[in-house]
């Protein structure tokens, strides 16, 4: 590797949700006080761990059927959702591992601390991952989540969302985020995604329902980009595949 | 009016929730039979180079109480200070680790090797030191740290980012303690009096 990088682009903390949001409760006794302390990203942090396809099972990126009986599908509207992970600079980002987490379309998860009456689905998981082709396309397949009640304020409900988890090529590039659905009036309501400081930086995680890339008679699509920090130069061009 | 600039804004962070482990260490919440193994708990192939260790700690929130839903990943480099994918690294040092803090006492552990120094972007050396970052419900952006070990006095008072932290009484914060064995306890504490130093990197 020829280290021609001079790093990360900066993060712009602004667009990003504060560490302290009160009107998400748990984020008070989580946040941490001091300001973080900047520095440029060195090494430890424009490398990271690189990702093959040889650990991805056939059915990894369909949720629809990776934890159903043979025979058997979840419950609920069926979707594609598909896009591109994109750096700051518009170049797609190749090799990137997404991975991807949600509750049923009861909005219930699968998990021992969740106690909302909805009922699981024998047929759901909730798990999916996908790595990303030459140009940073990626898709799955799953069913659409439901909306589901949380404890903060007396009447908090969660929009419809599928969390997601990205590696770029630095482990400083590492991101978690949410991905919410066109139209839903959910969205405006809930104290997670009010952390957010804008409406502008909001409406990038909404992702567009995409008539055309439907499946006619299966499944409608979702159209979801998402953008990790920038690199400048090129510095991962030449990385080798070691993991 | 001058030209537009073509750059992107960074997709906006938003909370792991309390549900991470479904997604990235789903055999570890109960959900099998859909990946063979969580990703990142083996970090070493069978001979790697290097001191063998064991890294633990919990992550303690304002009240001095252990997250018992958060999610650790770290990355580090070999014995010789080469991160894999560079030339030269230790195919048996993977370098990145993933734990979810225990359910119930809320500690993480990872088994490694010690990494050896890194060379700064000047050329000048890093001390030894571990990336780790953070989250769970409540954690809006993943947290950035690192783990220096407290036993490299020399290193670790020449390395350029400890040196340029402005309130030197927060550096050990960022020092993992030598328990024996080499077992390094690193507790991360969110907020409080202990609050751990976090990078805006
Ligand atoms: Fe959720």
């Amino acid at each position: 590797m020829t280290d021609k990088t001079s790093g990360l682009f900066h993060r712009d903390r602004s667009w990003h949700p504060a560490a302290l949001t009160p009107p998400y409760k748990t984020s008070i006794k989580r946040s941490p006080a001091a300001a973080p302390i900047s520095m440029p990203s060195t090494l430890s942090e424009d490398t990271g761990p690189v990702f093959t396809r040889d650990i991805l099972g056939p059915q990894d990126a369909d949720l629809i059927h990776n934890f159903a009986s043979e025979g058997q599908s979840a419950i609920g509207p069926r979707i594609i959702v598909y896009g591109r992970v994109l750096d700051e600079t518009g170049r797609g980002v190749p090799n990137a591992l997404v991975e991807v987490w949600q509750a049923n379309a009861g909005g219930r998860y699968r998990h021992k601390k969740e106690s909302y009456l909805a009922p699981l689905d024998p047929n759901f998981g909730g798990c999916g991952r996908v790595i990303t082709d030459a140009h940073g396309n990626y898709e799955f397949r799953t069913i659409q989540p439901g909306p589901y009640p949380w404890p903060n304020g007396p009447n908090d409900w969660r929009p419809a969302h599928i969390h997601f988890s990205i590696f770029g090529a630095s482990f400083g590039q590492r991101l978690i985020t949410q991905m919410y659905f066109e139209d839903d009036p959910m969205i405006w309501q809930c104290p997670i995604v009010g952390t957010i400081p804008s409406r502008e930086a909001i409406e990038t995680l909404v992702a567009a329902l995409d008539m055309r890339r439907t499946v006619p008679m299966d499944a409608r699509a979702y159209k979801f980009d998402i953008v990790l920090r920038g690199v400048r130069q090129t510095m991962f061009e030449n990385r080798m595949e070691g993991l | 009016m001058v030209q537009k600039l073509e750059n992107l804004k960074e997709s906006p962070s938003q909370t792991a929730g309390p549900y991470v482990h479904i997604g990235l260490t789903p055999n570890f919440s109960g959900i099998t039979g859909v990946y063979d193994a969580d990703l990142g708990t083996k970090m070493l192939g069978d001979a790697p180079k290097g001191e063998r260790i064991t890294i633990t700690g919990r992550v303690l929130d304002g009240t001095g109480t252990p997250l018992r839903d958060a999610l650790l990943e770290i990355w580090q480099a070999d014995a010789n200070g080469i991160y894999p994918g560079q030339d030269g690294a230790d195919a048996d040092v993977y370098g990145w680790g993933r734990c979810p803090t225990d359910m119930d006492d809320g500690t993480f552990r990872f088994e490694t090797i010690k990494p050896g120094a890194v060379q700064n972007r000047d050329g000048t050396p890093m001390a030894p030191h571990i990336t780790f970052w953070i989250v769970a419900r409540g954690i809006n952006l993943g947290l950035h740290t690192r783990m220096y070990f407290a036993d490299e006095t020399e290193a670790n008072a020449a390395d350029p980012v400890l040196k340029r932290i402005e309130h030197q009484v927060r550096v050990p914060t960022l020092m993992g303690q030598p328990q024996g064995n080499g077992t390094y306890l690193f507790d991360i504490h969110l907020q409080g009096p202990d609050e751990t130093i976090f990078f805006d990197i």
